[in-house]
């Protein structure tokens, strides 16, 4: 596989060069899709930083700094990346957007662009090039990056995206050949696979990452934190049912998920202990890539599905979102742009997405039919995150209150007390309804 | 005389010379992040968004959470059931090192260890030891015969509550241990001869002799101790994260979760700052209450 991929860049490397060496190599303008092209003139001595979030995967940096260098060579422009665990980059983009100092361009996580938007450069113009030309962009990135509906405040680069992983023998043998596809199938299974003894689990811990299936719960059955106007309405009819189907599905779960946390899954799926977990596809890559015979065994037997779907009747997932936005006081702006439109252009964006081994889900729909997706059917699942997404604050607007709520587990603290029974639904509601408030007074 | 021979006659600009590098480090690294987060905690500031004041608003607010009611009573219990636990043992513990027993330096030695691993590292430990799924303690009572499910120790409020706990006395008790210890050794062994040749029980020379020639030590100790234990984050943060259900937040994790991740600096810096006055009272009890001379001395109080 990995073998696979490096080939691949080595030849898109290869024609790309061939094609800067044949061109006039003069300025900025690709000859590849002149046809289209949109170009920005990058300032005289420019020289770009780059905050980006550390790798999950060696593929996508090693794809990623492939492409740096391209641009570095093409351009002349010097950019230095500097890399920093996810959990990390969300402070250091707001003291930098704020103090107008640090990195040109900041690859950071969820509503970050909606926590300072006047500081941020408007990159309407490149966003709009860049999504016609490759298919549109999802409405998840709409969400996060235009939120006056106009103006794009950065550009989405994708999401770690979170999916069913299950064991298909596991469920055949509980009666199911293939994954449910709504809420009231999806608890037969998950009663079925109790019986069998082969349970599931999802975390109900203070996890960043996983308890984000929290989310999904209430969004399905059509409940909600806020309302368009940030009114919390959180403690609904709808949340009520949403918690009513958790406390049955909780009674399926493997004892303890209460303390998991993010890794507490992974760890279980791979032992063999859970039949069905959500989680991003590292689960399925560190089982095929294990010498051990058993892991190779369980990474045969691993399928991804999408999450099922609840009486809203629409796709209501929940995962990490990522973005990349131009800082304001850059000193070259159009470099910065220069340097997006680049990283997005087919051309760079595909490989990456390769590179990236299905960890990172595509934002355009243009680049759902690159054959990462399919050359290994388990991938495919994992294409639609970004289409599939509601960001955190759904449905109302994201700024600080959103990310406050996100961080302080509301929702997730909410669905925990409540399916585990320490809570009646209607004092979790509550509890949270208060919480919520606190978050989005005015 | 020119100026720098004037200087170094001068004893009282010598003085202030030689203090100041004290005296900046002090003020710079002390001083002013202390009063920073005294003032943010009276501001709405967001991180890298200077904000504005608001004056008790945030302690108002912080008085009517739940969760901060809930890390405030996990902060108390944890500290007192940790601390009284740590002492206890520690002292024991010191005691037992203090006899003539074989291999005496090497058990002094190897007691320090807990206390040398890095603590995110024994926690780490801790949290395989009481995973819900492999912990070490379960499988082996399961095999045992002695119960047949795995104990939720991290996923029950009052277990994580009591798992946390254990785990931090674990890595405390060497800290306590060593220094009473040394202060043991301080106690002049003739203290001992004239009181056994008075007569005097194994427990009254602990009661009368020991006790009191130690408490200056134990004063200190406990109130590093429980300063230490009061301001907590690494153990809980690598555990549980406060978790299940906050039960295991203590003041500082939430701080974090709160100023941090969540970005609510100000609020994050008033439930550091509500710290302050347990803190302060700790070291008040410590030097007002134990430290007495009269005490010390084997006397009452007048």
């Amino acid at each position: 596989m990995d073998n696979f991929n490096r080939r691949r860049f080595l030849e898109g490397t290869a024609g790309v060069a061939a094609g800067t060496a044949l061109g006039t190599g003069a300025i900025w303008a690709p000859a590849v899709h002149a046809q289209t092209a949109l170009t920005f003139r990058p300032e005289k001595g420019a020289k770009l930083r780059v905050l980006r979030w550390s790798r999950f995967v060696q593929g996508d940096i090693d794809a990623y700094m492939v492409n740096v260098k391209k641009f570095t060579e093409k351009t002349g422009i010097e950019v230095r990346v500097d890399n920093e665990g996810w959990e990390d980059v969300r402070p250091k983009a707001a003291v930098a957007a704020n103090t107008g100092a640090g990195p040109d361009i900041i690859l950071s996580t969820n509503d970050d662009a909606n926590l300072y938007p006047e500081k941020l450069l408007d990159v309407t113009d490149l966003a709009e090039y860049i999504g016609k030309k490759y298919g549109g962009w999802y409405p998840a990135g709409q969400a996060f990056l235009k939120p006056d509906g106009k103006k794009w405040i950065g550009l989405p680069l994708g999401a770690a995206g979170a999916m069913m992983v299950y064991r298909e023998s596991m469920l055949k043998a509980a009666g199911f050949d293939s994954f449910p596809k709504d809420t009231d199938n999806f608890l037969r299974m998950m009663k079925a696979l109790k019986e069998k003894g082969t349970p599931g689990g999802f975390a109900l811990g203070n996890a960043t990452g996983d308890g984000l299936w929290c989310n999904w719960l209430v969004w399905t059955f059509g409940g909600k934190l806020v309302d368009q106007n940030n009114k919390v309405v959180i403690d609904s009819p709808e949340t009520m049912k949403a918690l009513e189907y958790g406390k049955e599905l909780y009674a399926t779960f493997v004892p303890g998920t209460l303390s998991w946390l993010d890794p507490n899954n992974n760890k279980a799926f791979l032992d063999g202990q859970i039949s069905v977990t959500n989680n991003g596809i590292s689960i399925y890559v560190a089982a095929k890539n294990s010498p051990e015979p058993k892991l190779k065994e369980i990474a045969a037997d691993i399928q991804h599905a999408v999450y099922p779907i609840g009486p809203v009747g629409v796709p209501t997932e929940s995962t990490i979102f990522f973005n990349q936005l131009i800082m304001k006081y850059t000193k070259y702006p159009q470099a910065s742009k220069a340097f997006l439109q680049f990283m997005m252009e087919r051309e760079q964006f595909g490989p990456w997405l390769t590179g990236a081994q299905a960890y990172i889900a595509t934002p355009l729909d243009g680049y759902a039919s690159l054959p990462v997706w399919t050359d290994d059917p388990k991938r495919t699942p994992y294409r639609d995150a970004v289409k599939n997404l509601r960001p955190g604050g759904y449905a109302g607007k994201l700024g600080y209150a959103s990310a406050g709520a996100a961080a302080d587990f509301i929702v997730i603290n909410m669905v925990a007390e409540a399916i585990s029974g320490s809570k009646t639904p209607k004092e979790a509601m509550e509890r949270a309804q208060k919480r919520a408030e606190r978050y989005y007074r005015v | 005389m020119n100026f720098l021979e004037r200087l170094q006659n001068n004893r009282n600009a010598l003085g202030l010379l030689f203090m100041l590098p004290a005296a900046v480090l002090l003020l710079l690294f002390l001083t002013y992040p202390l009063g920073l987060g005294f003032w943010l905690g009276f501001t709405d500031a967001k991180v890298g968004r200077p904000g504005k004041w608001v004056g008790l608003e945030n302690y108002q607010y912080l008085w009517g959470d739940a969760v901060t009611r809930l890390a405030l009573f996990n902060t108390l219990f944890y500290t007192f059931v940790a601390s009284v636990i740590k002492f206890g043992l520690g002292l024991w513990l010191a005691l037992l090192l203090n006899r003539n027993i074989r291999f005496k330096t090497f058990f002094r030695a190897v007691i320090l260890l807990p206390y040398i691993v890095p603590t995110a590292l024994s926690a780490i430990a801790f949290w395989w030891i009481y995973d819900a799924q492999f912990s070490i303690i379960s499988w082996m009572l399961v095999k045992m015969g002695l119960i047949d499910q795995y104990i939720d120790f991290l996923g029950e409020p009052w277990n994580a509550r009591l798992s946390v706990i254990a785990a931090n006395i674990w890595r405390g008790i060497p800290f306590v241990a060593i220094t009473l210890l040394a202060g043991l050794q301080t106690i002049s062994p003739s203290y001992y001869e004239a009181s056994a040749i008075d007569g005097a029980s194994r427990w009254q020379q602990f009661r009368h002799v020991t006790l009191p020639l130690l408490t200056p030590i134990i004063a200190v100790v406990m109130t590093f101790s429980v300063l230490f234990t009061f301001t907590d984050f690494q153990l809980i943060y690598v555990i549980t994260r406060g978790g299940p259900l906050n039960a295991t937040h203590l003041m500082a994790t939430l701080s974090f979760q709160r100023a941090i991740s969540g970005g609510a600096l100000g609020e994050g810096a008033a439930i550091s700052i509500a710290m302050v006055p347990f803190l302060l009272a700790t070291i008040m009890f410590s030097y007002y209450g134990l430290q007495r001379r009269a005490w010390q001395q084997g006397g009452a109080d007048k």
